[in-house]
């Protein structure tokens, strides 16, 4: 590992790998190939889950050992002798030198949600090995890379965001264009996370009584850390979390309480409940229930993690599906429409690559960050550990009976929505399952498991299926749920956050017209602001929660094909300013994987704008049902003429949207060409990188120091000690 | 003390400086040791506490996907 370090007596002359660390890196090379083999060529018998595990774990290895430390090393060129932003202009808030631990979990933490957790279970549809491959194969040359790549120029900019350094380096019509295509995103992004919720809650006493008492659990550690002990963080959430478990036990007993009729919801009651929470929680100061149901959420996300890594070892399970199935070449599966190609990349979206991650890896976490070697941990480790987060997912769905799986993800409308209709549908689809199965596996969980698409159920489902086999017990309901509850955590902090982020980048930008609304402690610009974001992605909500032909099957490819666009605006501005450092032989680092997301977005955008297959095209679709309406029948699986109207305008209004943000990502792409012919000819052109100030702080760069680091750090903090007047 | 105590009781504690870290709560240790160093009377731990309240308020950090 690197030993820069400011003190120049720690970084000796490097000697050749030796005996040991060749024998490691050969074992893991070994492991991870036979893993890679067993999946690739295993058929027809029994595929045990973990060969899936151990291929990405070893695979993750290799990748941060070697391909992480190139970039590091000879394509940024990291250099520890020069002061980051949390060094030079350290102020105890934003900008303060952290342990790279720390911060290595905080960053994680602010990446880390459902999205990893949703997108694999629906791409499971196409059977484990697609998402396998790309999960791993893409965090590895992608997502970790973009993440990594721009957390450095960020840190090289004082955490300059996203949005500027596009303005700055690009073009002020790119940066323009980057702007409105962040803030859009933005909006897809919580309306389907919303929805996921909504349809894991719908109908669901259980999850509505667990999920609703966050609320008061939350606003009690709020004012627990205000008034009774202020800053007591961990204590509080050690009680905040003991409540949470009781507040799943209890839900089982919501019929015992007589509370189960109150508390069965309907998707549309449960669209306004969030909104209305959407706006108080954006509204009330974040001490009361933002920052508290962040710590819940924090702990929740890791202690989960751990435990379902845990469970997936100890469980073993095998595979239930199969390695590719044909909806991967007809492009007809019930879950989302569309072939392999481009659709398994945009399904997946954030356990491979995620564009939202840029939005984190510039402006917070880099004004933290204390040596520049440090964002290879915490950027290319961080986004590792999202990847497998996903390969989790991914397995947790792969472990579920098909029949179950297909019945809980296909629509409403294709399942009919009884055990009887669902068993005849999924039948129809090939698979083998009998209305008493699916009623079995409903009272197992104690939950209707028919049409519950939006990914969550199903992730809950399986992982109640790994932790009932790793740990007994017969809790399957209780760990269902619990597994709801992480969830729904997730995603209303989430929610909360990007109401909240929302907010002042929507009164940054009016501000500028009117400076007084960029006040956020002005009540009437933040009510008002808080109440157009919330209508925005309350308003796409709605459009899901009533969509004829299934919400997430709609909107999800919307959501995949967004946050895929938006890494390539990361990307687009990782290249552009990689030349303009004039290291154009390294522009392929996020060059390759630039081409490659261009390539799917922008096929899959061509595909759902002029697709002529009514299943994928929007405008297709909407054409198609506007004919069957103009022939006074009923189109597809709608039932009433309202929802052949509704079929149309969601069509359109998709399609609309899907073109919209097309045309943001290629106006930036254009922007930045411009910007690349010229700094070729030129050589290289001046970026706003701030300029080299020498570091006078010594930390360690890896995960686990070295011996000469820690000898390098002890002697520093010696002389910090001895003061030099 | 045995070397073997020592050496977990040392692991321990830097476990525990790292969780007092991560939680923030850490920002108050220094805070004090600080306002020792210059000697300074800190202010008291609600006061402290409802400053960094106020610093969070204005700078929302996004949860991602």
């Amino acid at each position: 590992m690197s030993t820069s370090t400011a003190n120049p007596t720690s970084s000796g002359p490097r000697s050749g790998p030796n005996l040991k660390s060749i024998v490691i890196w050969t074992a893991v090379a070994v492991v991870g190939a036979v893993c890679w083999a067993m999946l690739a060529l295993s058929r027809g018998e029994d595929v045990s889950a973990l060969w899936i595990l151990f291929a990405a774990l070893a695979s993750y290895a290799i990748a941060y050992r070697f391909y992480s430390k190139f970039i590091a090393d000879k394509v940024l060129k990291v250099d520890d002798t020069r002061a980051t932003p949390a060094e030079r202009l350290e102020n105890g808030q934003d900008f303060d030198v952290t342990d790279r631990r720390v911060l290595f979990g905080h960053h994680f933490a602010a990446i880390a949600g459902a999205g990893p957790l949703v997108g694999p279970v629906l791409a499971a549809q196409m059977g484990y090995l697609p998402g396998t491959i790309w999960i791993i194969v893409g965090v590895i040359f992608a997502g970790a890379v973009q993440d990594m790549v721009v957390m450095f120029f960020s840190m090289r900019r004082d955490g300059k965001s996203l949005g500027q350094m596009v303005r700055e380096e690009i073009g002020t019509v790119a940066g323009v264009a980057a702007l409105i295509a962040v803030f859009a995103i933005m909006i897809i992004i919580l309306a389907v996370l919303a929805l996921v919720v909504v349809n894991a809650l719908a109908e669901s006493p259980w999850g509505v009584f667990s999920i609703g008492l966050t609320i008061p659990i939350a606003l009690f550690m709020g004012f627990y850390l205000r008034y009774l002990r202020p800053g007591r963080v961990s204590e509080v959430t050690v009680i905040g979390v003991a409540l949470l478990l009781l507040a799943i036990i209890g839900g089982g007993y919501v019929e015992e309480m007589g509370l189960a009729d109150a508390l069965t919801l309907s998707h549309e009651t449960l669209v306004i409940c969030l909104v209305v929470y959407g706006f108080v929680a954006s509204i009330l100061p974040v001490w009361m229930l933002l920052t508290p149901r962040d710590y819940l959420s924090t702990f929740m996300k890791v202690g989960v993690i751990v435990l379902l890594a845990v469970g997936l070892v100890l469980a073993a399970p095998a595979l239930q599906n199969e390695a590719v199935t044909d909806f991967a070449t007809n492009g007809e599966g019930p879950v989302f429409a569309g072939k392999l190609f481009p659709f398994v990349f945009i399904t997946i979206a954030c356990g491979a690559l995620s564009g939202f991650h840029a939005l984190i890896a510039s402006g917070t976490t880099p004004k933290m960050v204390a040596k520049e070697s440090q964002v290879r941990m915490i950027g290319y480790g961080g986004m590792l550990m999202e990847s497998f987060v996903a390969i989790s997912a991914l397995i947790a769905a792969s472990v579920i009976d098909q029949g179950i799986y297909f019945s809980m993800n296909a629509s409403l409308g294709a399942t009919g929505g009884t055990p009887e209709t669902a068993a005849a549908f999924v039948n129809g689809l090939g698979f083998s399952i009998t209305p008493a199965d699916l009623e079995a596996a409903a009272a197992s969980v104690e939950e209707s498991i028919i049409s519950r698409t939006g990914g969550a159920p199903t992730l809950a489902f399986g992982m109640s299926l790994i932790f009932t086999e790793a740990f007994g017990g017969g809790l399957a309901a209780f760990w269902y749920h619990f597994a709801i509850m992480f969830e729904a955590l997730f995603i209303l902090t989430a929610v909360d956050a990007g109401t909240r982020v929302g907010r002042f980048m929507l009164q940054d930008t009016i501000g500028n017209v009117w400076k007084r609304y960029a006040d956020t402690s002005w009540r009437p610009a933040a009510w008002s602001a808080s109440a157009l974001v919330v209508l925005a992605w309350g308003y796409m909500l709605w459009i899901g929660v009533g969509d004829p032909l299934g919400g997430i099957n709609q909107l999800f490819p919307l959501f995949g094909i967004a946050n895929q666009l938006l890494a390539a605006i990361a990307l687009t501005l990782a290249t552009t300013l990689l030349i303009k450092h004039g290291k154009l032989k390294w522009a392929w680092v996020p060059g390759i994987p630039l081409v490659w997301d261009l390539i799917v977005t922008m096929t899959a955008s061509w595909q759902k704008v002029f697709s002529d297959n009514p299943a994928i095209g929007y405008f297709a679709q909407a054409s198609a049902a506007r004919e069957a309406r103009d022939a006074g029948e009923l189109y597809g699986v709608a039932k009433t003429p309202a929802d052949v109207d509704q079929i149309i305008y969601n069509s359109t209004q998709s399609g609309i949207l899907q073109a919209a943000f097309a045309l943001l990502v290629i106006v930036i792409v254009a922007g930045a060409a411009v910007t690349v012919v010229k700094a070729i000819r030129a050589g290289g052109l001046p970026t706003t990188e701030v300029p080299k100030v020498e570091s006078k702080i010594v930390a360690p760069s890896d995960f686990f120091a070295t011996k000469e680091e820690k000898e390098a750090v002890r002697e520093w903090e010696a002389s910090q000690k001895t003061p030099v007047s | 003390m045995s070397l073997l105590t020592e050496r977990v009781s040392d692991r321990f504690s830097g476990a525990w400086r790292l969780l007092r870290q991560a939680t923030g709560e850490a920002k108050w240790d220094e805070y004090v040791a600080r306002c020792e160093r210059d000697g300074v009377e800190p202010m008291s731990r609600r006061a402290f506490e409802r400053h960094r309240a106020d610093e969070k308020e204005h700078n929302p950090q996004a949860r991602c996907c």
